[in-house]
């Protein structure tokens, strides 16, 4: 080949690769991109079997474990309360009356089914889109939660 | 001049080091935190974050100056492979400790701030690479000059995600939205400095490069162009939840699943072409010639992709993954062995006298294929269960026994502590293995002590839970994790593979003065 054409050639492929990486980057983000609702948007934004974060207060004294060992707990963001179910053991930093941020599906009458329960290392922390939730509904109390 | 933007440099980098380290103040640092492994991690992670800025001053150097040539590539390398080697150990001991001290049984999220580490380590990686085409041919000048600044923005913007608290994350630890504030200024100057002076003064560093479509150093530019696509791919993943909000499309995330569609195959063929890197000479070779000689390591692929596939009931995924691992191992061993097939003499003699250039890049190379097969296996073939255990009660998992003996209470230094102990009984031997769950009064915290079980197919790895069952009864969670430690293994290796490098270069410099 001279080396016109190798170049040509190179610059052929660097430009296959990058379409291909391009359109796994849309499909990619197309199907793993993940919104966050409070509870009381859940009704109206969720569809059965989509992915969600559902973000908010965890309820005092609603921590309970079902007879099939799965955690039970109901998340608040001051309007709605939803029950959320989780088969895992929950992070260490999960409180009650904390921000947590609860990832799964949910379907009308059943509770959220959480695949991922996230609170943080930080035991002052508050989720920003938890914050962002309760400001909105008005439930907020000053920058340094309690 | 050059010193000049030497000094320059440092007074924007000066605010940088100052303002990182996070105070933490009140009662007691966060438990979690406190372990040995954790202390390293994040001096190595803030190392390799600052060792990007001497990279990236000397870029802005070389664009001042208007000369970037071997000697200034020569400068160059030592400093990038610090930052590179520093990132590598910070990012695998964050990841083991993640492993370990989490209780999630997982070694990587694809957390926001996890990728604001790996974007840099990927493009410090493409430096590595490139400066030595820089250095050895002359060529790439104004690419290795770019990746060095995107190498620094990236350590920035790394820093900014941590601590801005832009993004939602299991860490960030400090967060301070005026610190963050800080960092962004910082970054807009930097890159706003960078990249205006490249595109001022990089059209004179261009020069022909004289080097066909197989050649060594083509190979090294599919590296950086592969190296640097992923990082590219990782920046939109992560960065796209802040896009999608600033343009008003509501709080959004973005999985896992994306970044492993998007950067595992990405990286699959990138590391498909890496072993016939080394084996192309400069200038022009011969792929044919190189296939030839990996041909071992070609049939030791192909039969490990099929006896995956038909063992695992035809997952192409992690086949192809495994037979990835076992393509860049056996490529190393084939260049090794080709080395040693040069000049006359026994082979142990020539085995001590190899350079230790060929070893620190064979390791570095194999480190690669060992995470590669650490991390499919991990990933494909982890099972995981959670059950409720009363004393005395056992379950079998994973080819093994694994039954609680009894649960009792215990005080640490700081902290007390439920701690319950199992026995394990495999085929062949019974082992003891203990998991606690830790209560520190003085931050109001709970932590898991998990119990691992290191075997060669794997870690057991067990999680204690709350009591159940009206008290007599304890949560467990039992994961098995196959090969992972040929993870954390791997990172070793790379980050060996860097060290012996950098004592290469170090030695060559004090060799001619």
């Amino acid at each position: 080949m001279r080396r016109r054409d190798q170049r040509l050639a190179m610059i052929g492929i660097a430009g296959a690769v990058l379409v291909l990486a391009a359109a796994l980057t849309f499909a990619g983000l197309r199907e793993s991109v993940v919104y966050f609702v409070a509870p009381s948007e859940l009704a109206e934004k969720a569809e059965p079997g989509q992915r969600l974060r559902l973000g908010g207060l965890v309820v005092e004294g609603t921590v309970r474990r079902a007879e099939d060992g799965a955690m039970h707990f109901s998340v608040t963001d001051g309007a709605v309360q939803v029950d959320v179910r989780y088969a895992g053991v929950l992070p260490d930093l999960f409180r009650e009356g904390q921000g947590v941020v609860a990832e799964g599906t949910w379907t009308p009458g059943a509770a959220f089914e959480a695949q991922r329960v996230l609170a943080r290392h930080d035991e002052t922390y508050m989720p920003r889109e938890v914050a962002e939730a309760l400001k909105e509904r008005g439930e907020w109390k000053g920058d340094a939660p309690p | 001049m050059t010193a000049g933007a030497l000094i320059y440099t440092l007074m924007l980098s000066n605010p940088f080091a100052r303002l990182d380290p996070a105070p933490m103040q009140g009662a007691g640092l966060n438990p979690l935190l406190q372990d040995p492994a954790l202390a390293i991690h994040p001096p190595m992670l803030y190392l390799g974050y600052v060792g990007l800025s001497i990279p990236f001053s000397l870029a802005i150097a070389a664009l001042i100056a208007g000369r970037a040539d071997q000697a200034w590539a020569k400068a160059l390398r030592p400093w990038t492979l610090v930052a590179w080697t520093c990132l590598t150990l910070g990012i695998g001991l964050g990841s083991y400790w993640a492993y370990y001290e989490l209780g999630w049984g997982g070694w990587w999220f694809w957390d926001p701030v996890e990728n604001a580490s790996f974007m840099p380590w990927l493009v410090a990686a493409a430096l590595v690479h490139s400066a030595i085409v820089t250095e050895r041919r002359g060529s790439l000048a104004s690419w290795t000059i770019l990746l060095a600044i995107m190498g620094f923005g990236l350590a920035l913007l790394g820093t900014f995600l941590v601590r801005s608290g832009v993004l939602t994350s299991v860490h960030a630890f400090a967060v301070d939205p005026q610190r963050g504030i800080a960092v962004l200024v910082l970054l807009g100057i930097a890159m706003g400095v960078g990249f205006g002076l490249y595109a001022w003064r990089a059209p004179k560093l261009m020069r022909p490069s004289g080097f066909a479509a197989i050649s060594r150093e083509s190979m090294l530019v599919w590296n950086n162009f592969g190296l640097a696509v992923a990082a590219g791919v990782v920046l939109i993943g992560t960065l796209y939840p802040l896009i999608v909000e600033a343009l008003g499309g509501g709080l959004i995330s973005v999985g896992p699943p994306f970044f492993n569609m998007t950067v595992a195959p990405l990286l699959a063929v990138l590391f498909i072409v890496l072993p016939l890197g080394p084996m192309l000479t400069w200038r022009v070779g011969s792929v044919g010639a190189a296939f030839a000689r990996l041909a071992p390591a070609v049939v030791l692929a192909l039969l490990t992709l099929i006896v995956a596939l038909v063992s695992t009931g035809w997952r192409a995924v992690p086949a192809i993954g495994l037979a990835v691992g076992v393509w860049l191992i056996g490529g190393g061993l084939v260049y090794l062995w080709t080395r040693l097939q040069r000049g006359d003499g026994a082979m142990l003699a020539k085995i001590v006298v190899l350079p230790l250039a060929v070893w620190s890049m064979t390791l570095a190379h194999i480190g690669a294929g060992v995470l590669t097969i650490g991390a499919v296996a991990e990933t494909g073939f982890r099972s995981e269960r959670a059950v409720a255990l009363s004393p005395g009660e056992g379950v079998a998992f994973a080819g093994r026994r694994v039954t609680l003996l009894e649960v009792g209470d215990v005080d640490g230094p700081n902290y007390t502590a439920t701690r319950a102990n199992f026995r394990v009984d495999a085929p062949g031997h019974s082992r003891r293995l203990s998991a606690e769950r830790r209560f520190y009064p003085t931050a109001q915290a709970p932590t898991t002590e998990v119990g691992i079980l290191s075997a060669l197919d794997g870690d057991l790895y067990v999680a204690l839970g709350e009591q159940v069952r009206g008290g007599s009864g304890w949560a467990v969670r039992l994961y098995h994790n196959p090969l992972i430690h040929l993870i954390f293994l791997g990172a070793a290796m790379m980050a060996l593979g860097g060290l012996l490098s950098l004592v290469v270069l170090m030695r060559r410099k004090r060799s001619e003065p």
